[in-house]
């Protein structure tokens, strides 16, 4: 009798231990993420091994439109609710660095001599007196995106190598109804899209310039090359006639209907481009300038701890990030998203730098400029604007270049104050 | 309960009246006038929406009335105001007139005009949006140009974009406006026609001395809820300048989308709670004075 009562005792003390050791060991640990579903499947990928390799940590995958994504982190990180990893857009760190919500990443487990070995230049900017606030898994750059069905209707045989035969390639790819109407365009245009970054990085540089000085706190695009790389973007439209600025709403769309022979984008647009059906599509790096000088612009998200996450959370939540920034997780990044590997020892293995698809935008990376901006949608609408001015108001390039500096500048000032 | 039996009659009926009212007034204290009281606040300082708040006092108005996207932005939406309330009140009104006299088909006439009402604000911005673009793909200009006639520009002239950003707002209001109006109609006795019927008088003379007078209850009403719903537009633009948010050169931008703009772009929350403190007097200043204009002469 006693030593029934006994072995009972016995057994609820073990199973009452063994249950809180169960609980204190199985950290849960939030990741936040804006919805793309390529995006969402490759973290989901990613989680589901790292809790194989981690029984003891799970991780709580939320995702939020991207239209919300900014101002739903940006409301629950400083009221300690939320995410312990989140990613954020590189452009976004500086601000939640200075408020303190992004915990830098220990120097041991993150030494910063190593980073700087191991990952591309750009993610340099990251790093704040001594230590990496943050890391991406991915980074993207431009590339231009060439119909080939459209190439072979018109006879072309490649895609541009140079500016001059951009031109000349749009030329026989653009259509005209009878009325003068532009039916198809021989290469889509809108500064709203990325092209505002193929204009500052790229075309700016190519013509001579140099956009910003003092790690972008100063305008430096309005002078001679800033005007005319912009002159040369709008007599796209204005003289040649080979684009529409918004043909069909988006040049993404225009691009995806087969009414737009080349277009300039992002890496992030292969997952949608591989899934429209009946597009021949393929991929060329973007045209070199008058002197052959080759520029591109790249950008990333980053993932980075927030002030939330202490304790043992913290411990996982770091364990999650150096996972979630391994060269294996970029690999299926770069196979589930189309984004690129943030390492070089990813990124630059044999078999992607010869895949037709990701090679120009990974040929692109190496001689990417990374923008820092104060005010991304501000400092967009600068660049929209001065086109808009040529375009409505026939503003000479010039004066549109000068207006947009000195907008720019007062953005800048404002933030950096 | 001993108090509440000393009480009189009166006094019992004001206790059950404040009870009842306990919940609106705490509704309104929590979800409105502390957050009303809050931005006026927030106006007055520099904050990010991450870091600390700091006291800045007037310098965001100061940048506002320095600021001349603002005075455009001024301009556009009193332009809204100016060319929606009356060209929507008018259309509403002539077919709330012409429909009430028509008994064949009534009831389903009046559900197609209400239709546009209930449907969502995007998805008829996006059709829209899709309606105005150029050809190959717009549906108006396709039409022109089957016609052989040149293109109009509408979203993307700093001229045309305005109206047509304005054209799909009235529409989509006339439903609501067409309900209240026929309600007003029919509030109006019969005996005053029949009795303007007797005497031989002109159906002009009808709707300028008796329509039109009675409707005044129904047109403060409507002037007051149309000229708020102007004031306050954004969804309509938002969604049909997607691409260049109030654009081309901030010429269909509303104040409350550059309100949005300043808080969820630029993180700038003071200078957008500035803003939204303007937008707030404009709004009251509005209202009271539409009342005042309107007011009943005794």
């Amino acid at each position: 009798m006693k030593s029934w009562k006994k072995s009972i005792i016995g057994a609820t003390a073990g199973a009452v231990m063994a249950l809180s050791a169960g609980f204190a060991q199985a950290v849960e640990i939030e990741y936040w993420q804006y919805f793309y579903e390529a995006r969402v499947t490759a973290i989901d990928t990613l989680i589901e091994k790292f809790e194989a390799e981690n029984p003891d940590i799970t991780v709580k995958h939320t995702t939020f439109p991207y239209a919300d994504y900014r101002t739903k982190v940006a409301a629950a990180i400083p009221a300690g609710q939320g995410p312990d990893v989140v990613q954020l857009f590189y452009g976004w760190l500086n601000d939640y660095v200075e408020a303190k919500l992004i915990t830098p990443l220990p120097t041991d487990a993150f030494p910063p001599a190593m980073i700087e070995k191991e990952f591309f230049p750009m993610v340099q900017a990251m790093k704040k007196d001594g230590a990496y606030m943050a890391l991406p898994t991915a980074v993207r750059s431009l590339a231009l995106f060439y119909n080939t069905r459209l190439f072979e209707e018109a006879g072309i045989d490649g895609p541009p190598t140079t500016l001059d035969e951009l031109v000349d390639i749009a030329k026989k790819l653009t259509k005209k109804d009878a009325a003068g109407n532009i039916t198809q365009v021989g290469i889509t245009t809108g500064m709203n899209a990325q092209d505002h970054h193929w204009w500052r990085e790229v075309l700016t540089r190519q013509f001579g310039g140099d956009p910003y000085k003092d790690d972008y706190k100063t305008v430096n695009y309005s002078d001679e090359a800033g005007a005319a790389a912009l002159k040369w973007y709008s007599e796209l439209e204005t003289l040649h006639e080979v684009t529409q600025a918004g043909f069909m709403d988006e040049g993404q769309a225009a691009f995806k209907a087969g009414r737009a022979g080349m277009h300039i984008d992002g890496s992030f647009r292969i997952g949608a481009l591989k899934s429209t059906r009946g597009l021949q599509w393929g991929v060329a790096e973007l045209p070199a300038g008058p002197d052959g000088m080759k520029s591109n612009y790249s950008s990333y998200w980053v993932n980075g701890i927030t002030s939330k996450a202490e304790g043992e959370k913290k411990a996982a939540a770091l364990k999650f990030l150096a996972f979630v920034t391994s060269d294996e997780a970029m690999q299926i990044w770069l196979d589930t998203v189309g984004e690129l590997p943030a390492k070089p020892s990813a990124a630059l293995t044999d078999a992607n730098k010869a895949d037709p698809v990701f090679g120009p935008f990974i040929n692109g990376l190496g001689y990417a400029k990374t923008t820092i901006f104060a005010n991304e949608s501000g400092q967009r609408q600068v660049v929209m604007d001065a086109m808009q001015r040529i375009l409505l108001e026939d503003q000479s390039p010039a004066d549109a270049v000068a207006v947009a500096a000195e907008a720019e500048q007062k953005l800048l000032n404002e933030y950096y104050k | 309960m001993n108090w509440y039996r000393k009480l009189s009659i009166k006094q019992k009926q004001v206790v059950w009246a404040w009870t009842f009212l306990a919940i609106p007034v705490l509704f309104y204290v929590v979800i409105r006038f502390y957050p009303t009281f809050g931005s006026v606040l927030l106006s007055f300082q520099d904050w990010n929406l991450l870091g600390s708040k700091t006291w800045i006092g007037l310098e965001n108005y100061e940048k506002l009335v320095a600021d001349p996207v603002f005075w455009k932005v001024f301009n556009n939406t009193f332009i809204y105001l100016l060319l929606g309330t009356p060209v929507s009140l008018l259309i509403s009104f002539i077919i709330a007139y012409h429909l009430d006299k028509v008994s064949f088909l009534h009831a389903t006439i009046r559900a197609m005009y209400f239709i546009p009402f209930m449907t969502s604000a995007v998805a008829m911005a996006w059709l829209w949006r899709w309606f105005y673009q150029p050809v190959p793909i717009g549906l108006f200009n396709n039409f022109l140009a089957s016609m052989g006639i040149s293109q109009l520009p509408f979203l993307r002239s700093t001229v045309s974009a305005l109206p047509s950003v304005l054209a799909p707002a009235i529409w989509a209001g006339l439903g609501f406006q067409i309900i209240i109006f026929m309600a007003g109609l029919r509030a109006i006795p019969q005996s005053y026609y029949e009795a303007a019927q007797i005497d031989g008088v002109g159906p002009w003379t009808v709707l300028r001395e008796i329509t039109i007078p009675l409707l005044k209850p129904t047109l403060v009403f409507l002037v007051v809820f149309s000229s708020i719903g102007f004031l306050r537009i954004f969804d309509q633009v938002f969604n049909m300048t997607t691409n260049d948010p109030g654009g081309p050169l901030n010429s269909t931008k509303p104040l409350v989308l550059m309100i949005y703009d300043t808080a969820f772009n630029a993180f700038d929350m003071g200078y957008a709670a500035a803003q939204t403190v303007v937008l707030f007097t404009i709004l009251l200043l509005v209202s009271l004075l539409q009342l005042y204009v309107m007011r009943e002469r005794t």
